[in-house]
């Protein structure tokens, strides 16, 4: 159409284009393939003779946290300590008496995933972390 | 080419757009997946022991020295986890002995007998009908169960102090430090506190669970009573038709369940 639509400096324009996306993706480009592999929970002999932990294995992966404030809930507001379970099995509510009587190895369990979620749950300063082994 | 790069720029902005949802999208799909949450079910503890309105009585005629008095400190303390501290400004106690005086300054005179004069009393969290604590506590971190007992959640405690301004009877201590390294033997089944929280006696509601006595009780040789002081049948209120007994300051109208036989 009319000739003095075009570009000036179309050199500079273009270069300049270039180097602001590669500075732009570089962080991209820098992590590629580098990406931490998702830990995978190391069970414990007991935890895996029992099969089945309070739920199925899929729901306690996602809402495990949730579960465990409402045991909290439960046991410290209502006085409420047995759990029944979807399968009619009871449970005592406590992480460290309970949880952790299967998942003793909390630093191959809990804090592997934790520490790839980068997340920092701060049970432990009161619970104690392991309650068979010194005993 | 006017008309065609407006187009051009609109086009490209509502790709823009539609790309961005995707991600948002799938956010909420995830958390929709999750979303069949199952309410938690819970059953009464079997053997459990339930009261109205749980209640002490310490037959102090049945002590002579502190020395009576430390294997039920020590009994309760233990199982607890309650720190050791060498300086006293950080002590933590659930259960201590206390002079009369001290104890019952409304009750005191300076004539008083010899043997109340030297007699250590073992006092701890009264449990109070009324409980200032409760009442001052901003995060309701304290507040009271339905059996009486004047329950903590450590979880809900911000370290205000307010509950020990409001307590007029010194049962409530602050961690001002990390209480961990100072637990002589730590007792696995029991939680422990962290620095910034409040602690006192919880008249021992994990082993009421369990159909246990307190462990204060069990480790008093019968100089302890616990029971429902609304049951006219239980030891505790035979106990109290049978005996005088004095409450610390109830004047002051919090209703302590801790009786003391003199």
């Amino acid at each position: 159409m009319s000739e003095g639509k075009k570009v000036y400096d179309k050199g500079i324009v273009v270069a300049g284009l270039i180097i602001f996306i590669v500075i732009f993706m570089f962080p991209f480009w820098y992590n590629l393939g580098k990406a931490a592999p998702v830990p995978e929970p190391v069970l414990t002999e007991k935890a895996k003779a029992a099969k089945e932990c309070v739920e199925s294995k899929t729901y306690m992966k996602a809402e495990h946290m949730q579960i465990l404030d409402d045991w909290r809930t439960s046991v410290v507001r209502d006085e409420n300590r047995v759990y029944v379970s979807s399968k009619d099995k009871e449970f005592d509510m406590s992480l460290s008496n309970t949880c952790l009587d299967c998942h003793s190895n909390k630093a191959d369990f809990c804090d592997k995933c934790h520490n790839y979620a980068s997340v920092d749950p701060y049970c432990w300063d009161c619970h104690i972390d392991k309650p068979k082994e010194n005993k | 080419m006017e008309n065609s790069r407006r187009t051009f720029l609109k086009i490209a902005g509502i790709s823009a757009l539609g790309l961005s949802t995707k991600p948002v999208y799938d956010a909420f799909a995830v958390s929709g997946e999750h979303g069949e949450k199952r309410e938690t079910a819970v059953v009464p503890q079997k053997g459990a022991l339930t009261a109205k309105r749980w209640a002490m009585v310490i037959d102090t005629t049945k002590f002579e020295s502190a020395k009576d008095l430390e294997p039920i400190i020590e009994a309760c303390h233990k199982i607890h986890n309650v720190p050791v501290f060498e300086n006293k400004r950080h002590e933590i106690k659930w259960i201590w002995e206390e002079e009369f005086g001290h104890a019952f300054p409304d009750l005191e005179n300076e004539h008083i007998n010899d043997r109340i004069k030297s007699l250590p009393f073992l006092v701890l969290c009264n449990h109070c009908e009324d409980a200032p604590c409760v009442r001052a506590c901003p995060t309701q971190a304290t507040f009271k169960q339905e059996d009486g007992i004047v329950a903590m959640d450590f979880h809900r405690c911000i370290g205000c102090r307010f509950c020990m301004a409001a307590c007029p009877y010194g049962s409530r201590s602050f961690n001002f430090r990390d209480p961990r390294p100072f637990i002589k033997e730590t007792n696995k089944k029991f939680p422990t506190r962290m620095r910034g929280v409040v602690e006192k006696c919880n008249f021992c509601s994990e082993l009421l669970a369990e159909g246990k006595q307190p462990a204060c009780v069990e480790a008093s040789n019968g100089a302890l009573v616990f029971g429902d002081l609304e049951d006219p049948e239980s030891e505790v209120r035979k106990l109290l038709k049978s005996n005088y007994t004095i409450r610390r300051k109830s004047a002051l109208g919090t209703g302590p369940a801790i009786y003391y036989i003199v």
